[in-house]
């Protein structure tokens, strides 16, 4: 059985507008602080794979968590971006990251 | 270890890092020659096999077409071995410039690039390429016009990401060495665009 057929179901789609979580977990998180809180767009879906902050407490990361590039307006992210309105920041996000 | 000549002491890692190898070798589970030849390998590899992928896209539309679908199929089409690789590719264009940074840590796709550049790895380049692109870029000597839009590329997690830069005008009829021969590293990470060499000049007088 491969990795991603053990994964939990993914629940976006391009196109849906997510918003990624605000916490502040100890451990090996792989979601920068920059982009929590922010909401963006769904870019695509890349598969799924094994939790990070898992695999760094040396567990197996399983099931795997659906990834997914999520695009966000460069000026909601950065107050004061100097830049054009159309510039974007593209980031993986994983599953349990994202809110509705 | 810099040869200084003065004594630094091994730092946390670098300890574990030779104790680690050590053991390894002590117990017979691989060679010093095997470990010194695999790190002469990783040191030889540039950004030529990214390179290769570029000038085969730009004479070939239907391996493009597949190039940005799967990079890491199109990778392995080219004979390239990427184990484990999940490779991204990202087309500039007359109205977007893509641009990459891993904020986290240093990822890059070494398989394809070869070892990535200090500037890569420093602070200053992770943190202020996502908040001031256009800032940043300019400093490299790339000035992306106002009408341009920056797609900035955090590889943060599981994808590694390339930039499929955009054909140099003046290029017709090249072969694909030659196209290849203008794609640097650089412009495979998005600091730089691919620019025909400048005509040697013929002293006056």
């Amino acid at each position: 059985m491969t990795v991603e057929k053990m994964g939990s179901v993914p629940l976006y789609r391009s196109g849906d507008r997510v918003r990624v979580r605000k916490a502040a977990p100890l451990g090996h998180v792989r979601t920068p602080f920059y982009i929590r809180g922010h909401a963006g767009v769904v870019e695509r879906y890349c598969g799924a794979f094994p939790n990070p902050e898992e695999l760094a407490q040396q567990r197996d990361g399983l099931p795997a968590q659906p990834l997914y590039r999520v695009r966000f307006r460069q000026k909601d992210v950065w107050p004061g971006y100097r830049g054009g309105a159309a510039d974007v920041i593209e980031i993986e996000i994983f599953q349990h990251w994202i809110e509705a | 270890m810099k040869d200084s000549g003065r004594y630094e002491p091994y730092s946390y890692f670098q300890l574990m890092e030779v104790s680690l190898r050590e053991l390894l070798v002590e117990k017979g589970v691989v060679s010093e020659d095997a470990i010194a030849g695999a790190m002469a390998a990783m040191r030889a590899r540039g950004p030529e096999r990214g390179a290769a992928m570029v000038a085969r896209a730009w004479l070939d539309p239907a391996y493009k077409a597949r190039m940005l679908a799967n990079g890491t199929d199109a990778a392995e089409e080219l004979g390239f071995e990427v184990p484990g690789l999940r490779l991204i590719v990202v087309e500039n264009a007359p109205d977007t410039h893509n641009v990459i940074v891993c904020t986290l840590c240093s990822c890059y796709p070494r398989m394809l690039l070869g070892i990535p550049p200090e500037w890569y790895k420093s602070r200053p380049y992770r943190s202020r390429v996502v908040r001031e692109p256009r800032k940043v870029l300019a400093e490299f000597g790339l000035k992306v016009p106002a009408k341009v839009r920056i797609r900035v590329h955090d590889s943060n997690a599981d994808m590694r990401y390339m930039v499929l830069p955009m054909r140099p005008a003046g290029t017709d009829g090249w072969s694909e060495e030659r196209l290849a021969a203008l794609v640097t590293r650089d412009s495979l990470i998005g600091v730089a665009v691919p620019v025909l060499p400048k005509k040697s000049k013929t002293r006056k007088s």
